[in-house]
């Protein structure tokens, strides 16, 4: 593979986990208002029980959240 | 910082070589280690006081040294084999007592996986429960005490493995480290957070402070980290000890938020904690997937070492969240005497 530009966004579903996200991307809520990244990854919830959605809180390990395989 | 009060015959005569200039010998270890064996010998290594300070005193000076020490002694080889010596009789300790991993195939999510069922939350007792719920203004300000050894220099004996990884394991770490040190925001550093929540706490925020009122458990935990971190042949360890001081954070830091605002304290003194909830259940994925999972296809040989380095912290961590619980409800202090 040849390498993407820094830019460019990825993101990795974590198996039983949140979806990871690198790179340039906008968070907007419902109404699309922007929701602040605090760092340059971010991991979004992907099981519904985080208590700080849409970032990850590690919860789906307290639930036992499993992704499909 | 100033050099620690000695808790035995290896301290005393190390602290006694340290407020001189480095000496042209190198049979200081030999004198020092004479009198220690025909005493401490017999100790269990992870909670002999002499031992772990010794060692901790060591280790610092590789970091941040101390006041009226000259810098030379880091790198006297009569202190490096006495260190050497240390680390054998902890080293031994750890084997003998940290349950040895099981046979895991080196690929990236099978290593993950073990790591994260490892660290799996468990229904037991634990510090952050009783935090969270029932701890008082005195048990939470002994339990930042302790935590403050490490967490004033939170990072520092992980990032030691960066130049000795190469490829994707030293990308995931530099990922995580970057973030540890505020990714480029000096007040977003997590030792700088963790210092404003001494301070929110009425505490001092100086690094080795409290040094001389924590008991050998505590800094076992911390000289596991440095132990691995300085030794390239632990790379697989301290890849593993990330990984699982990572993967056992967000959900105990949430506990511990609540605990210090069910007591009052403000947001400021409580970011640091909310700010591990968010920041380490993207850094549990880094490190146990990128960081010790794509080491062990890097390097197969090392998946015993990384499972076992995530073991030592794991039992490290135990044995001083025993302590903190045992103390208390035997309503004692966690803490020795000043």
């Amino acid at each position: 593979m040849t390498g993407h530009s820094p830019q460019q966004a990825t993101i990795e579903a974590c198996p039983n986990g949140p979806l990871l996200v690198r790179g340039d991307v906008e968070l907007v809520d419902a109404d699309g208002t922007p929701i602040e990244k605090h760092r340059r990854t971010v991991a979004l919830c992907r099981c519904g029980s985080s208590a700080i959605a849409p970032f990850c809180d590690g919860s789906h390990k307290a639930i036992g959240f499993v992704t499909p395989a | 910082m100033k050099l620690p009060a000695p808790r035995g015959p290896l301290g005393a005569s190390l602290t006694d070589l340290l407020v001189h200039p480095p000496r042209d010998t190198d049979v200081v270890a030999d004198e020092v280690l004479t009198r220690w064996r025909a005493g401490a010998a017999t100790t269990d290594p992870l909670k002999d006081d002499d031992l772990q300070l010794t060692l901790w005193t060591l280790y610092a000076l590789h970091y941040r040294g101390f006041e009226g020490v000259d810098d030379a002694w880091e790198w006297h080889p009569g202190l490096l084999r006495l260190r050497g010596s240390l680390e054998e009789a902890f080293e031994a300790g750890l084997r003998e007592q940290v349950p040895a991993p099981v046979e895991t195939a080196p690929d990236r999510e099978t290593v993950a996986s073990a790591l994260f069922a490892m660290t799996a939350p468990g229904p037991g007792p634990s510090v952050a429960r009783y935090v969270s719920r029932t701890a008082d203004a005195t048990q939470v300000e002994e339990f930042l005490v302790h935590r403050s050894l490490y967490t004033l220099m939170e990072a520092d004996p992980h990032t030691w493995a960066i130049p000795r990884l190469s490829g994707a394991p030293k990308a995931a770490l530099v990922e995580v480290q970057s973030d540890e040190y505020g990714g480029g925001r000096p007040e977003r550093m997590h030792s700088a957070l963790f210092a404003r929540t001494m301070r929110g706490a009425g505490l001092v925020d100086e690094y080795g402070y409290y040094v001389d009122r924590l008991p050998a458990v505590t800094m076992a935990a911390l000289n596991v980290m440095s132990l691995f971190g300085l030794h390239r042949r632990w790379r697989g360890a301290i890849a593993g000890h990330l990984a699982a001081f990572e993967m056992t954070s967000s959900l105990p830091n949430r506990l511990y938020g609540d605990g210090f605002r069910r007591l009052g304290h403000d947001a400021g003194t409580t970011d640091y904690f909310d700010e591990h909830v968010e920041a380490d259940a993207v850094h549990e994925q880094i490190a146990g997937r990128d960081l010790a999972g794509r080491l062990a296809e890097q390097e197969p040989e090392l998946v015993g070492d990384i499972l076992f380095g995530a073991a030592a912290c794991l039992y490290l961590d135990e044995l001083v969240g025993r302590h903190l619980l045992d103390s208390w409800s035997a309503g004692t202090t966690s803490l020795r005497a000043p």
